[in-house]
């Protein structure tokens, strides 16, 4: 069900951890196997509870605090813009609102195409850098409206 | 690299940044990489430890307790194992530091948990990384894999006798995380709600076992400390904090970067010579020294203060995390403490009621306010929410959302005033013209 890295990883993790701790693996399993699979299926959920050795309902518990963790499935490219005090300052809230207007959706929603999801981030810790803009796991710092611009049509015609 | 450095800072955490091949283990290694860990090898627990009290190193993750005494509060004769852990959570807006450790010198450290599993006795540590930091991760997972390959993690270290382990382990967003007791919540697979203390997490951590919890910047102040000698670290700083500090300047400044500074730097002289200044020639209207939990000072609070605990204490303010925001002349400062209560409304953990409907409640407040359909009576009733929230939570969450909101009321009054009666908001304009 899974890819030989991702089990890979799991083996390793559920190592990882003193014996009889093995729920301390169920978070890095869940982001990891989100990021395989593409969001928090049922599927996944009912693995790493029994993996871990919990039940479905205390993973769905956890899951639910954490914001990464995503139920539905983001775009392939999940474009996440932070608009947190350091960015604002650099007008972080405007790149914000251009990506919005030009994709045409909102908060956590995704292009009818699947391609790109938007998301307006808390603090990314690239604060010396604003504003700054993560897509999936990669960071762009000092981000220009035209920078933007050419970084959205660049994940829309990438299919 | 990220910033050009300054020829004003003190690098002694930070001097192998931008080097070639700054993380691998062979050019650690040729820079006297582990030596410190060799030394604390021979010394007694008690000496390390004495050598950090005598450092006067702070935690740097924010709170700044005296790291020495954190330490010994480990119970040297519990039959329990001992953990050390990593706050790699670094989530406080405006600090950006802890990246560039990890990213440019991962070694540094693995030495730094290595030399406190020693002076605790500890056999296993974790490097809790926030999920953001993803190539992080991956940077430190290297580190570790050629520590463990060139014998510096693992079974019986360098023929020392000394057994440690040590594991990265990802969040998944969440800033509450970064508060140590739910961090220890999170790091067992729980939520990250806040524990009760006491016990602190030196009697029952991670795990429920002594364990010692620092931020990154803390762990690898160590291996310098061992290495010179506390007293030569101490000399560095000022009376009760010792040794250099990374500080990320952000916001209107025409530098903005990672620097790393003596304690007691003066703040004017950091924002004008080593920041280059404020951006477009404006003023410095408000600053806020350490991350967005502290409470804001103004420009004529500026004057005179000094880059460490003591002379931010005495503006009632915090050193903080490092995190140091300008705010220049145009900067609105209503919409300032409503993006700061937004974001401690989202993060709030919720299993207190006064930060959960605090902060909730103010981040309504402030955007009726920031609309222009703010009354005068809602100007007090910022600053009552606030100050019923202080000292009244689970963990520091509700401080930290409390207090820049009272100062901002307090020293910006009228800002909030020009903001009633539907009048739009008088800053939009001016920032609208601000160009790079």
């Amino acid at each position: 069900m899974f890819s030989s890295e991702l089990e890979a990883r799991f083996e390793k993790l559920l190592k990882s951890y003193p014996p009889g701790r093995q729920r301390s693996a169920m978070i890095p399993m869940l982001l990891y196997g989100q990021d395989e699979v593409g969001s928090v299926t049922d599927e996944l959920i009912e693995e790493v509870a029994k993996r871990v050795g919990v039940t479905a309902l205390q993973v769905n518990e956890v899951l639910s605090y954490y914001s990464m963790l995503h139920r539905k499935p983001m775009g392939k490219y999940h474009v996440q813009i932070c608009t947190n005090i350091s960015c604002l300052l650099c007008d972080g809230d405007k790149l914000w609102e251009q990506a919005c207007e030009k994709l045409g959706i909102g908060h956590k929603e995704v292009t009818a195409d699947g391609q790109v999801s938007l998301e307006e981030v808390e603090c990314i810790g690239a604060c010396s850098w604003a504003p700054a803009i993560q897509v999936n796991y990669d960071f762009h710092h000092k981000v220009t409206p035209e920078q933007l611009d050419r970084l959205l049509d660049g994940l829309k015609k990438n299919v | 690299m990220y910033n050009e450095p300054s020829p004003l800072e003190t690098r002694i955490l930070s001097r192998r940044f931008g080097k070639p091949n700054s993380a691998s283990i062979d050019t650690y290694l040729a820079d006297d990489g582990y030596q410190a860990f060799v030394k604390a090898s021979r010394m007694k627990p008690e000496q390390i430890i004495e050598e950090v009290k005598i450092s006067n190193l702070r935690g740097r993750g924010g709170a700044g307790f005296p790291t020495g005494m954190k330490w010994s509060f480990v119970p040297r004769n519990s039959p329990k194992p001992k953990y050390i852990v990593v706050n790699a959570d670094e989530s406080e807006p405006g600090t950006c530091k802890d990246r560039l450790l990890m990213e440019y010198d991962p070694h540094l450290l693995i030495e730094g948990c290595l030399i406190a599993g020693l002076a605790v006795d500890a056999y296993a540590g974790y490097i809790y990384i926030r999920g953001e930091y993803r190539y992080l991760i991956d940077i430190v997972d290297k580190a570790l894999a050629e520590a463990y390959q060139k014998g510096w993690l693992g079974k019986n270290i360098q023929g020392t006798g000394f057994d440690f382990d040590l594991y990265t382990h990802t969040g998944a967003g969440a800033y509450e995380c970064g508060e140590e007791s739910a961090l220890l919540e999170s790091l067992e697979g729980k939520r990250g709600v806040p524990r009760i203390r006491p016990p602190f997490p030196a009697v029952v951590g991670a795990f429920q076992c002594p364990t010692v919890l620092n931020n990154v910047e803390t762990y690898c102040a160590v291996p310098p400390i061992i290495r010179d000698g506390g007293k030569a670290f101490a000399d560095l700083g000022v009376a009760k904090a010792g040794g250099t500090k990374l500080t990320c300047l952000t916001g209107h400044i025409n530098k903005p970067g990672v620097y790393e500074l003596t304690l007691g730097f003066p703040v004017m002289k950091m924002i004008e010579e080593v920041g280059g200044g404020i951006r477009n020639r404006k003023k410095l209207k408000a600053f806020i020294p350490g991350g967005s939990s502290c409470p804001v000072l103004t420009a004529a609070e500026c004057e005179g203060a000094t880059m460490d605990y003591d002379s931010m204490a005495s503006r009632k303010s915090m050193l903080g995390s490092g995190g140091v925001v300008v705010m220049d002349e145009d900067t609105c400062m209503v919409k300032v403490a409503l993006r700061i209560m937004r974001f401690y409304a989202h993060e709030s953990c919720g299993w207190c009621i006064p930060c959960r409907e605090g902060t909730t409640w103010l981040r309504k407040l402030l955007t009726r306010f920031h609309q222009g359909m703010g009354t005068r009576s809602d100007i007090d009733l910022i600053g009552d929410v606030s100050k019923n929230m202080l000292g009244r939570t689970f963990c520091p969450l509700g401080d930290a959302a409390a207090l820049p909101t009272i100062s901002i009321v307090e020293k910006f009054r009228q800002e909030f005033e020009d903001h009633l009666d539907g009048k739009p908001c008088p800053y939009e304009h001016a920032s609208h013209m601000v160009t790079v």
